[in-house]
């Protein structure tokens, strides 16, 4: 087996192992066992950026993602410090295992899918274009053909800013 | 000795893993955090196995921009990031309001639109 094989069974072998954690019954029990877990998942996920030549991708996920996204959640699990009746039942419905039954399955299906899709694809040649992934070609794309999105961006962080500012305002 | 830079080129046209597994791997953590954001009860898991969703099409984005070699993958996996930071921001300006009103931060305890 070849070492970037080995590499991605370790990344994708991390990324599942922890987000399960993060969604099985030790994170949701307390909620900060499940914030460190999804940062150690970003991390795998990150690695697997790496490995498809997306090497800004996987430095803006470490950035936003691990270090200011989950910075937040931490900040805001710990400031709610919330004891076991706060956090309330994890009430077990016949709607509940529906949704997961569905969703198993809707993956289960996907399967051949991916199948399909992978198949047509990897047949083509696999070559990449000069500087592929890096911060200028993805810059030259972001300030060319995607200024309008890139500017739309800009004012929904604004109004998510004001939006939380006034949410977590002690009165409405 | 062929220089590094040479190598990690090679490496980078030749890859040694098929899309499919990229694909595979995005497929299970998407259903993971489906099957996060449908069971669990408490509001901060739920925001989190959402970012768990978003971080699985995201890289499903960058296996297919890599497979393609067209790098507009990679600018929507930027907006992505940048809508799930709003998100998580708002979202958990919420959880804090709820917190603050019902002193619970549970799911199934939000079903009225008043009082």
């Amino acid at each position: 087996m070849e070492l970037e094989q080995i590499f991605f069974w370790l990344l994708a072998f991390g990324a599942v192992f922890t987000s399960v954690l993060v969604v099985l019954p030790p994170g949701g029990k307390n909620p900060i066992f499940g914030a460190l877990a999804l940062i150690v998942s970003f991390f795998f996920v990150a690695g697997i950026y790496v490995l498809l030549v997306a090497h800004l991708m996987a430095a803006l996920q470490i950035m936003v993602y691990a270090g200011a996204i989950m910075v937040l959640f931490l900040f805001v699990i710990m400031l709610l410090n919330l004891s076991r009746r706060e956090l309330g039942e994890e009430s077990k419905t016949f709607t509940q295992g529906l949704g997961a039954t569905a969703m198993l399955v809707i993956a289960i299906k996907a399967i051949v899918l991916v199948e399909a899709t992978a198949d047509g694809i990897s047949k083509r040649d696999m070559a990449l274009s000069d500087g592929f992934g890096t911060v200028e070609a993805v810059a030259n794309m972001l300030f060319h053909d995607y200024l309008f999105p890139f500017e739309l961006a800009a004012v929904l962080l604004l109004v998510a800013i004001i939006g939380a500012v006034v949410l977590a305002k002690r009165t409405l | 000795m062929q220089p590094v830079a040479t190598l990690v080129a090679q490496a980078a046209n030749q890859p040694s893993i098929p899309l499919s597994w990229y694909l595979y791997v995005a497929l299970a953590l998407f259903a993971i955090g489906g099957i996060g954001v449908l069971v669990r009860r408490n509001a901060l898991t739920v925001l989190m196995s959402i970012e768990i969703m978003l971080n699985a099409v995201n890289l499903s984005f960058l296996a297919f921009a890599r497979f393609h070699n067209d790098m507009n993958g990679h600018l929507v996996t930027f907006f992505v990031i940048a809508v799930a930071a709003a998100e998580a921001a708002v979202g958990l300006a919420l959880v804090l309001g709820i917190f603050r009103h019902k002193k619970v931060v549970n799911v199934d305890t939000m079903s009225a639109l008043r009082n």
